[in-house]
Formats: structure tokens, sequence, C-alpha cells
């Protein structure tokens, strides 16, 4: 028994130390003091707290190793029969009642502090939805999605082959981060389309959740530029580990030329939908946003999850006329996690989509759809 | 008298099944939920070790995201409902009415009722393996809408939490009644074992909480087929507002999980000590503090979802408040050793274990409760590690002290003391090993529920499983030891067990007659609490 005491407290301290040391680092233990005044805040709160329970856990383990090896019956100790002391009791409930209003203090004044939202410079909508990011900066008319990188995809297929080490920031990469400037209060309004999702930067200091059909808001005022990255926090389905959130913090200066040739692209992009497009070029753009939108869970066979997703090859629907392809696809499926992507997705991106849909695997339809035939579906 | 035995003897022993289908006996029900929990503890535990071998490194190795997702739902129902719940139940039925003196619960066909309702309720739990599109990948808090995109097993699911709550409410309604109505004379309220306070209290709080989770469930099934919108924002409705109801239930039910173990440890520490409880009155103030407390608290687990600040306040202020009675509590337990003359003997050895480990998991519990902290801590292994704490090493470690503590009293033979203790030492160590790194990763950034992670997780993952897989097969000696005990292979065991035990479960034989207490005992204060 001696000896599983000895080995339980190498294991003790050998925790201990992991906790403590520098040299783990790398192995991230510890919370982030983040890059901002609130999360600087709650790292010191989350400080206090743990010393505080460090404190009380040295008096009390300390007690009671005291009595177990002391007080044992083979060193001959005889049990006195003391019991009931009243001032004991009102001693040490008042003492922690103490201790609590020195915590309770400073959490509720960095609370206060954090629900301040009022004068941003920037306001960004950010929108959950399964499974990727969408973020609109609001009076610029910018807005994009931003879908886990498709090395993580790759890499994250069950017995995929692929050594996760070897892919960079595995499943803490994305396509789009969110740029944003250093210096500037930035207001953050969260929602969701379908589920419940938790938008996470620890760096900032909070995770919010995103609601649909309501709005969360929460602000934030970043000190340093550099690539910060978190993820969904909140249970949203099967793709919930695959939702990474990065932001992007750089200079006002930089920012704002960054901004300026995001709204030149996404003009240009617009612009697309006017025109004729041919097969292959709607079979390439097509294959794209499959990938990245739809294989998820029609997976990239087409041949969907059983029971769960259902099988695209040889579909019906897929088969079957045009209009009730476009219907689906624009206005999902009510109730299920079929969304309605006519709001997510360009007209060429589902024009491509659908093409390409109609033309794979099995299917063998022939049809073209174009952009301006999504465009006239809109109305 | 002559009468009376000849009673007794006329339904003393049924054997076969029917002795345990019809049984109405409240010994015989005590060893059912004690058996199906056990049965349910080792499948839960086995959902468990399946995300857990997944978790080993990063990359999905063995199963699918859905798989895993439905695992971890699975895990928790059938650990939450039918392995801690149920033991709790059973060790009611055992030991409520021979340590009051009463000669049976209350309300013995209502017993055998709220018995045999539950395998029915796991089986169709369970059975949704088997159904197109699986159980539910929404976790066992069911969050809509996410649960509402549960294929065919949904209804499936909702049924059997119905069933399980009727279980529940019905079993706290026995025990209540019995608790009220069959002390025997000079058992009173102040002379009332702590475990079966610790019990009577968890029953108000079973009928308080339960109904509302079968009101919030039944809002989702009408959700889905009836066109309702209690929860679709769509509708006029609203996805946060599932999940105050959700956790108005959620957060009483912690407190019905971890009540009845303070009673067991409250049994225990003083036997072991050779010395009283020392503060008998706070403990069972502290007990009645922590239940009314535990239905003003739910929204702490909701401090991310976008409430007011008058609200986050309320339940910060609220939450960590509990850290007060419970904190009575481990203060009187140490002072109850203060002193006494120790042994460790296997029921003690958990028990102590039981006071370190819920004790850290306490402190987690503070933390969690500053609000502001929370928003970094929520939904991360933190939290996972956190209600692991208090519901492994809290909850069903008292389970174990209090099924090693009784089972001579339960079989007439001891259990091997020298596996027992070897059982304890793996258990107790690698659990640890199990929970402990998962604080790490939850401050370091990993979010719960997630299938696969970032690598830079994986030395903590792969430390946690291993862990947990010692931990896991570990339980087996824990099983050997038990049937050992059951199939009378130990030593004869007295009425008197152990040294320094009190109390009235102490002067039958052991094992007990299948019908105890037929006459009521006289209680007097050297018999009273231990």
């Amino acid at each position: 028994m001696a000896g599983n005491t000895r080995f339980c407290l190498a294991i003790m301290a050998a925790a201990l130390a992991g906790a403590a040391s520098p040299a783990y680092a790398d192995y991230a233990t510890g919370l982030t003091p983040g890059i901002t005044s609130t999360s600087r805040e709650i790292y010191w709160l989350h400080s206090l707290a743990y010393w505080v329970c460090v404190a009380i856990g040295v008096v009390v383990y300390g007690a009671m190793m005291w009595a177990i090896a002391r007080h044992r019956k083979s060193r001959g100790a005889v049990a006195a029969q003391f019991r009931e002391n009243a001032r004991l009791e009102i001693v040490w409930t008042i003492v922690p009642l103490l201790i609590l209003v020195v915590l309770a203090v400073p959490a509720t004044l960095t609370l206060i502090r954090m629900k301040d939202t009022a004068a941003p410079d920037l306001t960004i909508k950010v929108t959950g939805q399964q499974w990727r990011w969408r973020y609109d900066y609001l009076d610029q008319g910018v807005g994009f999605f931003s879908s886990l990188d498709t090395k993580s995809v790759d890499a994250s297929k069950l017995r995929s082959g692929i050594d996760p080490a070897g892919v960079p920031n595995y499943l803490r990469e994305v396509d789009n981060p969110l740029v944003l400037p250093i210096g500037r209060k930035i207001r953050l309004l969260f929602t969701s389309t379908d589920v419940i999702h938790s938008w996470w930067m620890p760096a900032f200091g909070y995770k919010i959740d995103a609601n649909p059909g309501f709005i969360n808001e929460a602000w934030t005022r970043i000190d340093q530029p550099g690539t910060y990255r978190g993820q969904c926090a909140e249970l949203c389905g099967i793709g919930h580990g695959y939702m990474p959130a990065v932001v992007v913090a750089m200079n006002p200066a930089d920012f704002d030329a960054w901004l300026a040739t995001k709204k030149t692209e996404q003009a240009s992009a617009a612009a697309g939908a006017e025109r004729q497009w041919t097969k292959t070029d709607l079979m390439a753009k097509g294959q794209e946003v499959y990938g990245r939108i739809c294989a998820a869970c029609h997976q990239p066979t087409g041949k969907g999850i059983p029971g769960t997703f259902p099988a695209l090859d040889g579909s019906p629907l897929v088969n079957g006329p045009v209009s009730g392809h476009m219907d689906r696809v624009m206005n999902g499926k009510p109730g299920t996690t079929m969304q309605a992507f006519a709001t997510q997705l360009s007209d060429v991106d589902i024009a491509g989509v659908i093409t390409f849909e109609r033309n794979s695997w099995g299917n063998k339809t022939g049809d073209v759809v174009q952009p301006s035939q999504i465009k006239a579906a809109r109305k | 008298m002559a009468e009376i035995a000849l009673h007794g003897e006329e339904h003393g022993h049924p054997t076969g099944l029917t002795r345990w289908l019809f049984t109405t006996n409240h010994k015989d029900i005590g060893t059912l939920y004690l058996c199906f929990s056990l049965l349910m503890f080792f499948i839960g535990g086995s959902f468990a070790l399946v995300v857990r071998a997944e978790l080993f490194q990063p990359g999905l190795q063995f199963v699918s995201a859905t798989t895993f997702t439905q695992m971890t739902t699975l895990h928790a129902l059938v650990m939450i409902f039918g392995a801690i719940m149920p033991s709790f139940v059973g060790l009611a039925n055992w030991m409520v009415p021979i340590m009051i003196g009463a000669p049976d619960m209350a309300l013995p066909r209502l017993n055998n009722w709220s018995f045999w309702i539950l395998p029915f309720a796991f089986v169709m739990l369970l059975s949704t393996w088997a159904m197109p599109g699986g159980p539910p990948t929404s976790g066992w808090t069911l969050y809509p809408p996410n649960s509402l995109q549960t294929g065919m097993a949904f209804p499936f699911v909702i049924f059997a939490i119905h069933l399980m709550g009727i279980s529940s409410v019905m079993g706290a309604i026995n025990i209540v009644t019995t608790i009220f109505n069959m002390r025997a004379p000079g058992m009173t309220w102040s002379r009332l074992p702590l475990f079966v306070w610790s019990w009577l209290i968890t029953g108000f709080l079973l009928i308080g909480a339960m109904p509302v989770l079968a009101g919030a469930v039944t809002m989702l099934l009408t959700d889905k087929y009836f066109g309702t919108s209690f929860f679709s924002a769509a509708g006029g409705g609203d996805p946060v507002m599932f999940q105050h109801v959700f956790w108005f239930f959620g957060h009483p039910e912690v407190y019905i999980m971890i009540l009845p173990a303070f009673g067991i440890v409250s049994q225990i520490v003083p036997t072991f000590s050779r010395k009283p409880l020392f503060g008998y009155h706070s403990m069972v103030y502290a007990i009645c503090a922590i239940a009314f407390l535990s239905f003003v608290v739910w929204a702490h687990h909701m401090f991310t979802v976008g409430m007011p600040l008058a609200g986050e306040l309320f339940f910060m202020y609220s939450t960590i408040l509990i850290a007060v009675p419970t904190g009575v509590k481990v203060f009187n337990w140490i002072a109850t050793m203060w002193r006494g003359s120790l042994t460790f003997e296997t029921p003690m050895l958990w028990a102590l274990a039981f006071i370190v480990l819920f004790t850290i998991g306490g402190f987690s519990g503070l933390m969690l409760g500053l609000a502001p902290v929370d928003f970094q801590y929520q939904d991360t292994y933190f939290v996972v590690a956190h209600f692991h704490y208090v519901l492994v090493t809290g909850a069903l470690f008292a389970i174990v002290a209090a099924v090693y503590y009784w089972l001579p009293k339960w079989t007439g033979h001891m259990y091997d003391e020298r596996l027992g203790k070897i059982h304890f030492w793996i258990s107790a160590i690698f659990v640890n090993v199990l929970f402990f790194p998962q604080h790490f990763l939850g401050l370091a950034g990993m979010p719960r529920r997630i299938p696969d992670y970032a690598v830079q997780y994986a030395e903590w993952n792969m430390i946690s499983s291993i862990g947990a897989f010692v931990f896991g097969f570990a339980q087996l000696l824990f099983l050997y030891n038990l049937i050992r005990a059951v199939r009378g292979r130990g030593p004869r065991a007295t009425a008197q067990v152990w040294e320094g035990a009190h109390g009235l479960e102490w002067t039958l034989p052991s094992p007990p007659p299948y019908h105890s207490f037929t006459e009521p005992p006289k209680i007097d204060d050297a018999q009273a609490h231990s």
C-alpha cells in the first residue's frame, strides 16, 4: 500500500509540474491571457479563483491528511467523542462567504465592462450554420463564408491515411478568415440560420452563442496584429468539430486596403451572374461548391448516409425536372439539415452545383442550369 | 406473534423467475435496481471507451463523426438515468426501511412497477442503434433545433425518457412516503440516519424536477410532429427557452445524483472513525440549503446564451453561494475524522477518495460559477473534467463505497478485502489519469463533444484515454468481488460487520431475514444515528 501511495504522489507531482512548467507550453495546458483588455481581465480572474482554490485545498487536504496520518487506530489512537460546535459551524460558514465576496466583486465589474457594446467603430455580423461561419461587414457591403480548409477536410475523413500532424493548423484553418483592424472597438453580432452554434475566440476571452432567430452581441478591441484561432463550442450536429473560426488582426491601414480589395472582388463576382456559362466551367464551379458545402452530408460519392442524409446519386429529385431540383437547393427542406441555400450562395454557385449534381456519378441528365435562371427564380 | 410469523412464512420465499417479476419485497427490488444499474454501468462505460478510443489520437480511426456523437449522447443518458439514479434508488430500497425500522416500503406494488418500467425504457433507448439514422447526435441535453434533426429514433428516445421519469417519480414518492409514515417509534427526525435524510430531500427534488423534463421533451415532440413552435423563432418561439426549461430540471438533477452520495459518506466516515458525525444538525441544514439553491441556479449552464446583465449576476451569485453549504459538509466530515480512531477498510478508502476528489470537482465548480470566466470555460473539456469529478469520483465512488459497506449485510459474506483495496487503488489513480488532464485540455481551448481535435491536444488526450481504459477494465475486479460475495465464497459476516457501525441495519443478522422488523424495534439515543 505504501508503494501505491508513492506512485500516486509521483503522478500528482508530474501533473502539477506539467501544469506549472513553461517547457510544456507547446502542449497547451493553460488558459490564454489573450489579446484584449477583456481577455486579460478574465485571465486574471481565472488565476485569482485558481489560487483561492489552491489555498483552500491546502488547508482542507492538510487537515484531512493530518487526521489520516495521526489519528489512526494502528497508531493506537483512541476516538474522542466530541460533536456539535455551533461556534465552529458559524466560522466555517462565514469565512467561505467572505472569500466568495472577494471573488464576486471583480467578477461583477468585469461582467459590466463586457456588456458595454456602445459606440463601436465597426460592426460585424457573425452567422453560424451547419457547418461554417459567415461574416458580414455591415455598412461596408462585404460578406463571405468561412469554411474548414480543404487539407483538414481531407485528413479528417475516417481512416484517411493522412497524418493530421503534417497538416498545418489541422482543423483550425479556414479558406476565408475574419479580418479585423487592431485598436478599434468592434461590435460583433451573432446569429444562426439553422441550429445553435457558439463562436469561440479564446484570444478575445469569450464565446457567444449564435441562436437562430435571435441576435446576441459582444465587443472587442484587439491590441496586437496576428492570427488567432478558435472554433464552434456548441454541439451543432456531426460537423461540430469541423467549424473553426480564424481571426486575422492587422493595422487599420492594411485593413482598409483589404476591405477595398474585397469590395472589388465581390463586385466582379456579381457581374459573372449576367453572362452565359459553358457546361465545363459550371461543372468545375459546381464541383468546388459541392466539395465545400454539400459533401459533408451527401458525401463526395453522392451516396449520402443511409437513414440520415439522402443519396443524390440516382435520386428521383436530382434526375427529375430542373425546377424541383432548384427549389430544393434554394429553399431547403424544412425540419431537416437541408438548408435554404438561396440566401447563402451566389447565382453562379447554385447554378454550378445543380449542373454538377445532374451530371455526376450515375446521374446523366445532360442539363445545364445557367446563373441567369437562378437569378430569375429568386424573384 | 405466531400468526405474524406464519404470515411471513406463507409469503416468505417465492422462488424462480416469478419471485423477481412479481416481487413487492423491498430487498428483492433493491437487488433488482442494483443489478440493473450495474449492467447499465458497463454498457454506458463501453460507450465511453469507444469515445476515448477514438480520441486516443487526432484523426478518425475507428468510428465516424456521427457514431462518435451518438456514443456521447447515449453514454450520458445511460449513465445518468440507467446507472447512477437507479443505483441510488436500489440503495434506498434496501436500506431505508431497515434503517428506520420499517417492515417494507410504504407502497410495495408501486415499488415493483417503478422498477419494471426501467428495463423496457432502456431496451427502447438502446434499440435506436438499430433504427435508420441511429440515436440522436444532439447530446443528452437534446437542445433544439439540433435535436429536431434526429431521424426515426427521436420519438423512441423521448418516450424512453418519459418512462424513466415516471419510474423516478414513483420511486421518489414511495421513498418519501416511507420515511414520513413508516418510521419505528422513537425514530424521530433528529435521529434519522443521514442517508435517510439525504434521500428524503432527494425525493422532493425528483418530484419537483422530473415532470419539468417530461414537459420539455414533450414540447420537442410536438414541435417535431404536430406543428407547434415552442422552440422555433419562425413561429414565435425561442430555442433558448428549451434550455431554461431543461436546466430547471437539469440542475436539481445534478443534486439528485449527489445528495444521496453525501448521505452515504456521512454513514461511512463515522463508522471507520469510531466517532459520531461531528455536526449532525448542520449537515441536515446544509442538505436542505443545497436542495433549495439547486432550483435557483439553472442558468449558470447558459451564461453564454445571451442573458441580460442582471440575469448573469443573479445566477452567478446564487451559484457560487452553493459553495458555502457544500463547504460545511466537507468541513464536518473532516471534523468527524479529527481525533477519531481511523481504520481504512475498502468502504472507508472509497469514502475518503470521494471527499478529496469531489472537492476538486467543487473547486472547478466554483471557478465555472464565475460568469465572466465561464465565457472561456463554457462547453470545453474543463466542464467535462468538472462534472466527471462530481459524478464519477463523486456519485459513483460513493455508490461503490456503499456497496462495499453494505454488501456483507446483504449477502452475509465478506468480500475479498485485498481485492477491494486493489480495485480501489487502481480506480483512484487512473480516474485521475483519465480526468485530470481534461482540465488542461479545456483551458487550452479544446471544446467538448468533438470527434477530432487540433494536434496540440494530442498528448493529454492520449494520457486521458490510457486512464480511461485502465479505470474501465478495473471495474471487472469489482464485478468479480461482488459475484464472489453473492455466491457465498467469503468468510461469514457478523450482524455488526464493522466495529464502529451504529444504526438499526446492524442489529439485524447478515443477511437479514426476507421480512425484517415485522415488529417495530425500539429506538433510544444509544442506537440513534451514527
